[in-house]
């Protein structure tokens, strides 16, 4: 099922976090939005799992307006990994995974036969079968994050936005949450801060800054040295990944570049 | 799917105990009501107790020696037990709710101004004379109104700046009681008598013993319905304590489900404010209590926590009227003794975690 985001605007306070932004991920394809810290990256997302309403623009998944399903139809349509705070009541790990049925059960409704396997099985997939009875405020981040897509993929999505999946991850769950995307059949949109990271794990980019899309394509169209100094403003090396071809950054922590004053004309297009 | 099937393993180790839990904290609550009926400045002993209340029930035949002592197991101590179960009850599952509307683990039923709204509205009643026209009901009904307009007006205050936001609600209930308890000593200041004092006292600090039959029906309807929504809602208070974020991406409108639920719950608190005062403690503790039993889920909470706070309050009742008879302690402080140390003891235990390590 496709995502499109078109002419999506959000204006809180007088400010616009979003301006006109269109974007459509086919469907199946893993596509990955970057850019820098405020950027609007977060804000685009919370319109798609519709924590926030955009102040103009649409957001369609497949041919319906998002704005016309109900919550719960939604809900059922496009899954997220979101940034919540904490949560202050001491769940189980099942439990919250279970809560994933939520969208798809009505009022007091318990979880059938298949619905306890879906959850059992999400367990398994991610690598916290033996957790499940434990609490969530115990766990470690990394675990936390993992029990987090383990509730969305058992809501049975077509769609899955992932708001930084990848914090609190150790680098080999890092790789395995995103091979693991990349396997999962799913239309994702997931915003992420490792560019070399989003570059092997992504079929396409979309660069953000200051709320407007400056670019999107393939990893190689998209991560150029030019880009990355003018949107990052960090000076970086740009060659290709000696065993995937993917373009991945090097950078020295001496020799960051100028700050991203305003950005070129040439990228604003 | 064979082996999947063998692998799916039951969904909570604490599912087998919540029926047990439930059948023994019922039985337990039938023991205490009897016994509690039966305990006061005349004791009547359990046996009798039963008897008596099953001759009112079925309109069985009492001896004539034994009509002073039955009139005061039924129309004395009955309804007042009863009414203290209710209570107890109603309390119980408020503050489950309440804990995960505002996401707040010192979150209890009067939150929202509620008990301090309730004392204004009766004691502007008391002073002024008036809503005449209920009766014997009047202050109640003061307090009724006075507990719904504090939090009306938390409400409005709150939501000025768009959605609901937990916290911002928290700081406004708090704000506004301590405007309430200032208008409230205002009223007493320039209050003809005593009578508004004593007032304040007992709305401040609980009792049961204004309990009549006459006010049962509607204390039992209306926790009934609570109890009732509430249950039906579990899912949507795990999702929503779950924060509003999630709660939105699993398919629910968190500010406007925590709306309708915090108009319930303040309906709710506000009677029983009306009938029984501010009763401290039982809202915060026993959601707590049944947490450390259950687990976290709502609907396991929400089928023990009324359980378990009639069963406190019929005793917590049960001491406060007899521990200094014939005088009777303020209920609240009876809740206070018990209330503030195990609210100290469950802070420090390690296994239980409410808003993190």
């Amino acid at each position: 099922m496709d995502l499109t985001l078109d002419g999506l605007t959000v204006v809180t306070d007088g400010r616009a976090l979003v301006r006109e932004l269109s974007l459509r991920v086919s469907s199946g394809q893993v596509v990955g939005l970057v850019g820098p810290n405020g950027s609007g990256k977060s804000t685009a997302l919370r319109c798609v799992y519709r924590a926030l309403r955009p102040t103009s623009g649409v957001v369609r998944v497949g041919a319906d307006d998002l704005a016309d399903l109900s919550a719960r139809r939604g809900a059922q349509l496009v899954a997220a990994l979101t940034q919540d705070g904490m949560v202050e009541l001491d769940f189980t790990v099942e439990e919250v995974v279970a809560l994933g049925r939520a969208p798809h059960l009505r009022g007091a409704q318990a979880l059938g036969r298949r619905e306890r396997e879906l959850c059992a099985r999400a367990l398994e997939q991610l690598g916290i079968a033996h957790l499940a009875r434990r609490g969530i405020l115990g766990l470690s981040g990394g675990e936390r994050q993992r029990v987090l897509v383990a509730r969305a993929l058992v809501q049975e999505p077509r769609i899955l936005v992932l708001d930084e999946p990848t914090n609190h991850l150790d680098l080999r769950h890092q790789i395995e949450l995103l091979s693991f995307l990349r396997g999962a059949g799913l239309t994702v949109l997931v915003v992420l801060h490792d560019l070399n990271l989003a570059a092997a794990a992504c079929d396409r980019l979309a660069v953000l800054s200051e709320g407007r899309l400056v670019r999107s394509g393939t990893p190689a169209e998209v991560l150029t040295a030019e880009l990355v100094e003018g949107v990052f403003g960090v000076r970086a090396e740009v060659v290709a990944h000696p065993l995937t071809g993917d373009p991945q950054l090097l950078y020295a922590l001496t020799d960051t570049g100028k700050r991203p004053a305003p950005l070129p004309r040439s990228l604003t297009s | 799917m064979t082996v999947l099937e063998a692998a799916a393993p039951p969904l909570s180790r604490r599912r087998a105990g919540l029926g047990l839990v439930c059948v023994a904290l019922g039985a337990l609550l039938v023991l205490s009501v009897v016994v509690a009926i039966g305990l006061g400045a005349a004791v009547v002993p359990p046996g009798d107790t039963a008897r008596y209340l099953w001759s009112a029930v079925t309109g069985g035949r009492i001896d004539a020696g034994e009509v002073t002592t039955y009139q005061i197991v039924w129309q004395i101590r009955t309804p007042r037990v009863l009414l203290a179960a209710l209570v107890g009850a109603g309390l119980g599952a408020v503050g489950v709710a309440v804990q995960a509307l505002v996401r707040n683990a010192l979150a209890d039923p009067f939150v929202l101004g509620v008990s301090s709204g309730a004392s204004v509205g009766a004691v502007a009643v008391t002073v002024s004379g008036g809503l005449a026209a209920f009766g014997i009901y009047a202050v109640s009904a003061g307090a009724f109104l006075g507990a719904l307009a504090a939090s009306v007006l938390v409400f409005l205050v709150s939501a000025s700046r768009g959605a609901l936001a937990p916290l911002r609600l928290v700081l406004t209930g708090v704000a506004l009681s301590f405007g309430f308890q200032a208008l409230m000593s205002v009223l007493i200041y320039f209050g003809p008598d005593n009578e508004a004092t004593s007032s304040v006292l007992y709305w401040t600090l609980g009792g049961f013993g204004a309990a009549q039959w006459g006010s049962l029906p509607v204390v039992a309807a209306v926790v009934a319905l609570g109890l009732f929504v509430l249950l039906r809602q579990a899912r949507s208070l795990d999702l929503l304590a779950l924060g509003d974020e999630s709660a939105a991406s699993l398919g629910l409108d968190a500010d406007r489900r925590r709306r309708l639920l915090l108009v319930l719950v303040s309906l709710v608190t506000g009677v029983l404010v009306a009938v029984s005062g501010a009763i401290a403690f039982v809202g915060l503790i026993v959601p707590h209590l049944v947490r450390m039993v259950v687990g976290a889920t709502h609907r396991r909470v929400l089928a023990v926590a009324p359980l378990a706070g009639a069963v406190f309050m019929v005793w917590a009742d049960l001491v406060a009227r007899t521990l200094v008879a014939p005088r009777e302690l303020p209920l609240g402080v009876i809740t206070a003794l018990v209330g503030v140390p195990v609210f100290l003891t469950l802070l420090r235990r390690k296994g239980y975690v409410f808003g993190g390590r």
